[in-house]
């Protein structure tokens, strides 16, 4: 078997034309900022704020060239990844083997986009997300992820090795490298080189993948609804209860995120017991929420609230005891057969929980404090509502939108935090192919083999850059209301 | 604002005692100790042993007391141990006991002796902490200059093309944690990988002499991140004040658009990056720990991991205060100075 080039015979033709749009496309992005100051007046056109801007002329020309190669770019990338599908093995390269390899991938992110846009007008924000392009791009990066997530996690489908496997004479090869005759695996290439254990990086990559799709999404539902239970009283009663909050909250993010991480994920505290504890108490919340939120509904209607609430807190119950019992911790004293499910790595959970939620805190207490002046919390309160009624279904749904997008943007956040652990070998074991883990392996060789530590980082990049992106579409299409 | 100042001083004061006593009680929990008894007399130590080499030292007091004596406030302990030795806290190495003074804690100076470097933590912390002042100096000069002209450029004409290319330009540089970008920066401009071997991939060298070459990229990594937040807080301000009546009133008198923005808009739209800014310094804590493992600068953040990494507790107390101060410091900082700087908030 021969080595893979990056573009195989593909690369022929679309190289030197990628090469040229690209080279035009950034002088004409240059032109067109530089020309933005010293704009010649042509036509004239309206500001949303109500103000007249000259436009067009060599500006204008600029524009124009700008957007039609920036088309003319994203053609030549989506051959790149279209054209493949049709060539054999191997004459496509490393770029259209992985192409193939996320062909799943392609089809249920066309599929999600196609039906998206076709009903965009029924779907509410979600449909409007549609009308940005930002978001747009945003969306797909981070349905990227998840979809890959999914097919490995769920299906096995997408990676080519076993992710820990090591086959010998492939320790730091060069991407594109094919494996001896008679090594398991879909393809008899590394399609992105081996790692310093003579892993594969791409099949590591996107295994790390179901980890922060798993893990990042969950702790920062958990940190919300902390944030969410302790915010809405204390913006609400304000008093001795703000006041001691907001001291512990500001206490918590007064210290440094790795300072604590240092703290909280080592082998000794977790022999302590004190994340079982930490567990216990955070995990608890979400139980409260949803009992309070539910009986703040129906107290008035017993019959009808039992049965609503007695299934919801049995099973959220059920769950929070599986979670904080762990074998072989201070907290371990559910019968196996009851216990679901053991998290190995419920201390790096914990953690990230944990610097989350006063950051959610703040939020949602400003929010509060803005939104408890309203009319309809006025109304609420002469119809005679109960406090809670009124923090939880008068108010949490009129600050929904904020919420919604700091709930993206700190989805990306706590990757970074997951990434961080990872990268300084906190609470993960050292073959976890999370990307964190995976850039702190090849960072310490990556002056000699640079190939093993880019991989997870462009993952990790991507997949946050995608949530950012996310949050700011979904910010401008819901101001617009 | 002299009672304002005194209340945020008398918070900070409790925040400071309350971290302390928290980093004091998870590096003295059981486990922790034990595995520094073993590491510091004999790995193979029985059980008896490791309790006896604790009582020996001081740590088997409780820990309220043993907290005071770190802080100065309890004299320090004077212990005739099992081995018939009597040790005493303010002991220097070599001082008879008798001799020890009976306080000694950080209101007294003293910050303990460093198990890992062999030295006085004092001492450890300020030379560390010099070298970071440097990194952190240039990540300033590079860092704010860069983000505020990023934001105010994009603010002054919102929703334009150029607005639009920079925050895009000011989104990704914050989705791009330390690690990340470090790594590509390495790859791409110390390795031979891509054929632009233009600096170097370490900073070790930069500790005593630094230069263009081995500096900038610790530097620019560090910057980046926080560059992209500071960016769209000044953009938000720029646009805001930008929309405000007495622009239009200039504009209307025909006064040019950069004299508007550089004589009108710049002062006000500058009062809220002002808070931002001193308020990354905490987040630039963590970039600095991380740039500092990646690049092997051995400044206070590399001291901080080699300290959580090997129990130092003395050490990583000393760490801790410093950067607790750090972050409350500039807190009231930014607070005192957005009251200073906008002249509409009084505090009443």
């Amino acid at each position: 078997m021969e080595a893979l080039t990056w573009t195989g015979s593909l690369g022929a033709i679309l190289n030197p034309a990628l090469t040229l749009l690209v080279s035009l496309l950034v002088v004409a992005m240059i032109a067109q900022f530089i020309l933005g100051f010293f704009a010649a007046p042509m036509t004239l056109q309206s500001n949303p704020d109500g103000t007249l801007e000259a436009r067009g002329g060599a500006l204008g020309l600029a524009e124009t060239g700008v957007k039609w190669l920036f088309f003319a770019t994203l053609a030549v990338v989506v051959a790149y990844i279209i054209v493949p599908l049709v060539m054999p093995y191997g004459s496509a390269g490393i770029i259209g083997e992985m192409s193939k390899r996320f062909l799943p991938v392609w089809i249920a992110l066309v599929v999600l986009f196609v039906v998206s846009i076709m009903y965009k007008r029924k779907l509410g924000l979600y449909g409007k997300l549609f009308d940005s392009t930002i978001g747009m791009i945003g969306f797909g990066l981070v349905m990227f992820w998840v979809f890959t997530a999914l097919f490995v996690g769920m299906f096995d489908m997408i990676a080519t090795h076993d992710y820990l496997s090591q086959v010998s004479g492939l320790k730091n090869k060069t991407p594109g490298v094919p494996v001896p005759e008679g090594t398991a695996g879909d393809i008899p290439h590394y399609l992105l080189g081996g790692d310093n254990l003579a892993r594969d990086i791409f099949s590591r990559m996107v295994t790390g993948s179901v980890f922060v799709i798993a893990i990042a999404p969950l702790a920062t539902i958990f940190a919300f609804m902390v944030g969410i239970t302790l915010g809405l009283p204390a913006g609400f009663y304000g008093g001795k209860l703000d006041t001691f909050l907001s001291f512990v909250a500001n206490l918590i993010l007064a210290f440094p995120v790795i300072l604590l991480f240092y703290l909280l994920v080592t082998p000794e505290i977790v022999l302590t017991g004190i994340p079982s504890y930490m567990a216990a108490f955070l995990f608890i919340f979400p139980l409260i929420f949803f009992g309070v939120l539910l009986n703040s509904r129906y107290y008035t209607q017993p019959a009808k609230r039992t049965a609503i609430l007695v299934p919801v807190i049995g099973v959220l119950g059920w769950l929070y005891l599986s979670i904080i019992n762990q074998k072989g911790t201070v907290i371990d004293f559910l019968p196996a057969w009851l216990d679901l499910f053991d998290i190995s790595i419920l201390v790096v959970f914990v953690s990230v929980v944990f610097v989350n939620a006063p950051t959610v805190f703040r939020i949602v207490r400003g929010l509060t404090l803005d939104l408890r002046t309203r009319d309809y919390v006025a109304a609420a309160q002469t119809r005679g509502e109960g406090a809670w009624y009124i923090m939880l279904w008068e108010i949490l749904p009129n600050a929904r939108g904020p919420l919604i997008v700091d709930f993206c943007l700190r989805i990306g956040y706590t990757t970074i935090l997951l990434g961080t652990l990872g990268f300084f070998g906190l609470g993960l074991s050292s073959e976890s192919p999370d990307w964190g883990s995976t850039i702190n392996e090849g960072r310490k060789l990556l002056l000699i083999f640079a190939h093993p530590a880019l991989p997870p980082a462009i993952a990790l990049l991507s997949l946050v850059l995608g949530l950012n992106l996310l949050a700011d579409g979904l910010r401008e299409e819901s101001l617009k209301d | 604002m002299g009672l304002f100042i005194l209340r945020r001083l008398g918070v900070m004061l409790l925040t400071a005692v309350c971290l302390t006593f928290i980093v004091f009680w998870l590096t003295n929990l059981g486990p922790n100790l034990e595995k520094l008894a073993k590491t510091q007399g004999n790995a193979r130590m029985s059980d008896d042993a490791v309790v006896s080499w604790l009582e020996n030292r001081g740590y088997s007091q409780p820990l309220p007391v043993k907290y005071g004596q770190w802080l100065g406030v309890l004299p320090g302990y004077v212990i005739e141990g099992t081995d018939g030795e009597t040790r005493a806290r303010c002991q220097e190495p070599g001082q008879p006991v008798e001799d020890a003074s009976s306080f000694c804690g950080i209101l007294q100076g003293d910050w303990g002796f460093s198990t890992v470097f062999k030295d006085e933590v004092g001492s450890i912390v300020a030379t560390r902490l010099a070298l970071t002042g440097k990194l952190m100096f240039w990540v300033m000069m590079v860092m704010v200059p860069g983000a505020l002209i990023i934001g105010v450029l994009a603010g002054m004409r919102e929703g334009s093309r150029t607005d639009r290319s920079l925050s895009t330009v000011s989104i990704v540089s914050t989705a791009t944690p330390e690690y990340v970008s470090g790594v590509v920066f390495i790859s791409v401009f110390a390795t031979a990988t891509f054929g632009m071997q233009w600096f170097k991939g370490t900073a070790t060298a930069a500790m005593d002499d630094a230069n263009f070459e081995n500096f900038f990229l610790p530097v620019i990594t560090i910057a980046l991140y926080g560059m992209g937040y500071i960016a769209r807080m000044t953009r938000a301000s720029m646009t805001e004040v930008m929309t405000a009546q007495y622009i239009r009133t200039a504009r209307l008198k025909g006064v040019s658009f950069p004299k508007i923005v550089l004589k009108h808009a710049l002062r006000n739209a500058l009062i809220a990056p002002f808070t931002v800014i001193m308020l990354q310094f905490p987040w630039l804590l963590n970039g600095v720990v991380i740039v500092e493992t990646l690049f092997n600068y051995k400044g206070f953040g590399w001291v901080l991991v080699q300290a959580a990494g090997n129990n130092d507790i003395e050490l990583l107390l000393g760490v801790s205060i410093v950067s607790v101060f750090v972050v409350l410091v500039t807190q009231l900082i930014s607070d005192i100075g957005y009251v200073f700087l906008n002249p509409r908030i009084r505090i009443s």
